[in-house]
């Protein structure tokens, strides 16, 4: 192309100019970009935090413990119940999915590794992280809530389910980080295999799965849909994981989000900057654990 | 490391099984004096290692079993899914057949149930989500890895990671109640789509940026070194090195916008039987319609709520496994490289 171009003086060093310009376009499109991304979360956290506060503090510390008015256009505190409700489900699906994933991934990489079994599991596994919430709440609901009424320990199911595949991705991969020459020396110490994997390899992979958990966990917290149909909606606490209903932060904000009383909206916001507030804990604490314990990459 | 001189299986491990089986049979019990046969389902596992415990040859194979049953789960509650959910969807497909896909009618007083508006609203608003969300999660990821210094990448990836955390409903909250009063948004598909959007952003991003990293450096300098701009260096190694990567993350992203229910459900409006490319009028979608009309349902409009529930399970599960093989596939083929 350039050899039939005639080359006038110049010519070589302006289209390089327009290739440098080109670049710094690009470039300066990719820094574009990251400022658009941080526009909504700043936004979001704004909202919350701005209009979440002044809820929360203006009857603090009654938000978070007075219960729920039963006329949502009433003024007025209570987020408690919620506080409660979410604290027990999200508890209920991490006793449940936690152990059960972990040992599902133990199986997947310790025992079944390319076997048709391990592989239609992890296939399997990875069409379930792909189960929209909302289905796994109606099967809850139709499995467990319509025999057994409204309860947290439905949704704590729910939940469940929707973390069971994720921790045992997260878990699998962290077994994967664990050196084989570990195994081996203690195979080599006369520890049998079951032994091994509980004494020497769970514990060296055990920060990192701590923290694919508590990320589950942070995400689980602040699901919505398959509450809406497992766990009901109570305005007053209900300590009960198993009997009737109860409600929790993510269901209540759902339901004043709409609302067109500025009572409900209000409470909306605050229960909004309670669950992030919990989010982003949970999530921290996930960090912290990598950070301090990681194993090498 | 100090010796233990203890037996190899002689005490740990059965104490840790017997342990789990005793907390094991405890949920199960609480669950069965509630009177539910699921609860034992959570915990089948540690009963079925025991069960081969007590006739095979010792605590390794009990934990072996149990393993195996733990993985068992996935299918198990896979498979109860699919069956549960068919056979409750089954009585309005067998009433409206094809038409159920086909019909844009949606009238419960009428039990006439055609769901092709709001799998419209679905796809419509996805596709929305994923046309705003591509190219500023691609600008994201190329700036994570190509431009920004040593010390602001970690910071970037917080960012991103931040996002992923707040919960949809905080989203839709905020949709509903801030985003939607401003440029004239109101509820619409546009709304909903810029929710999920945002939503599905840093998934893109952070899978992006994992496989634009595994362009091999020794390109990257090849390129640099032939006197390319950095541009033309992306466009030369980086880009096709990771296209089908990028296309894998890409529909990972699609499968997530279709199946997110609650910020949807907030923003988009909630009309029934619009099916129309216009961005700003309001809308439904399969997962919205589930959580609006469950409340009020009788037992064939739950019925066609169900049947709508396997049908976004289905398309949302396809998009997703397309995405994961493609994504596998092209990782796979980068490291072999």
């Amino acid at each position: 192309m350039l050899a039939d171009a005639p080359l006038e003086p110049g010519a070589l060093r302006r289209q390089a100019s327009w290739r440098a310009t080109k670049s710094a376009i690009m470039t300066s499109l990719m820094i574009a970009a990251v400022i658009v991304v941080a526009v909504p979360l700043i936004a979001v956290v704004w909202s919350v935090i701005s209009r979440g506060a002044g809820v929360a503090a203006s009857s603090f510390p009654d938000f978070f413990t007075r219960e729920i008015p039963v006329v949502s256009r009433r003024a007025g505190p209570g987020m408690g119940p919620a506080i409660l409700g979410t604290l027990l489900v999200t508890a209920g699906a991490t006793v449940i999915a936690v152990p059960l994933g972990v040992l599902g991934a133990v199986y997947l990489h310790e025992y079944g590794a390319a076997s048709r079994f391990a592989r239609i599991v992890r296939f399997m596994a990875t069409v379930m992280t792909g189960v929209p919430s909302i289905v796994m709440g109606l099967f809850v609901y139709l499995t467990w809530t319509m025999t057994f009424g409204y309860s947290a320990f439905g949704g704590a199911l729910a939940l469940a389910c929707l973390m069971l595949p994720v921790v045992i991705g997260s878990t699998e991969q962290m077994l994967r980080l664990v050196p084989t020459t570990l195994r081996e020396a203690a195979y080599a110490l006369g520890s049998t295999k079951s032994r091994t994997i509980l004494t020497v390899v769970l514990p060296a992979a055990l920060p990192g799965i701590v923290s694919g958990a508590l990320l589950a966990i942070a995400r689980a917290a602040g699901e919505t849909a398959p509450l809406l149909f497992a766990v009901g909606a109570a305005t007053r606490y209900n300590p009960d994981l198993l009997h009737d209903a109860n409600t929790a932060l993510s269901v209540q904000i759902f339901g004043n989000a709409t609302s067109s009383f500025a009572a409900a909206q209000d409470r909306a916001w605050g229960a909004a900057l309670t669950l992030m507030i919990v989010a982003f804990l949970i999530t921290f604490a996930a960090r912290v654990f990598t950070a301090r314990f990681a194993l090498k990459r | 490391m100090r010796l233990d001189l203890r037996g190899p299986d002689q005490l740990r491990i059965p104490t840790i099984v017997a342990g789990l089986a005793v907390l094991g049979a405890g949920v199960a019990l609480t669950a069965l004096a509630a009177g539910g046969p699921l609860g034992v389902l959570a915990w089948f596992p540690i009963l079925a290692g025991l069960v081969v415990a007590a006739r095979g040859t010792g605590a390794d194979r009990a934990f072996r079993w149990t393993a195996i049953a733990a993985a068992g789960i996935v299918l198990l509650v896979l498979g109860v899914i699919a069956l549960v959910m068919i056979d409750r969807a089954s009585p309005v497909l067998g009433k409206m057949g094809l038409a159920f896909f086909t019909s844009s009618r949606w009238s419960a007083p009428d039990a006439v149930y055609g769901a092709l508006p709001f799998i419209w609203g679905t796809l419509y608003t996805a596709a929305i989500a994923v046309v705003l969300s591509v190219p500023i999660s691609l600008g994201v990821a190329l700036f994570i890895t190509q431009v920004a210094p040593r010390w602001l990448k970690k910071p970037m990836v917080y960012l991103i990671d931040l996002l992923a955390v707040v919960p949809s409903v905080v989203f839709g909250l905020w949709g509903v109640l801030v985003l939607s009063h401003h440029f004239g948004l109101g509820r619409s598909f546009l709304t909903a789509g810029i929710i999920l959007g945002i939503m599905i952003t840093p998934i893109i991003t952070s899978l992006a940026r994992e496989v634009i990293e595994t362009t091999p450096a020794s390109d990257k300098e090849a390129a640099l070194a032939l006197g390319c701009t950095r541009w033309e260096m992306i466009t030369a190694t980086v880009l096709p090195h990771s296209k089908g990567g990028l296309v894998g993350a890409v529909m990972l992203g699609l499968g997530r916008a279709m199946g997110e229910t609650i910020a949807a459900a907030l923003v988009i409006g909630s009309a029934l039987g619009q099916i129309t490319l216009d961005p700003f009028a309001p809308g439904n979608s399969m997962p919205a319609v589930i959580a609006n009309e469950w409340g009020e349902a009788d037992d064939m409009h739950k019925s066609a709520l169900i049947a709508l529930a396997v049908t976004l399970f289905v398309i949302t599960i396809a998009v997703n496994l397309i995405a994961t093989t493609i994504v596998q596939r092209s990782m796979r083929r980068s490291r072999g490289a």
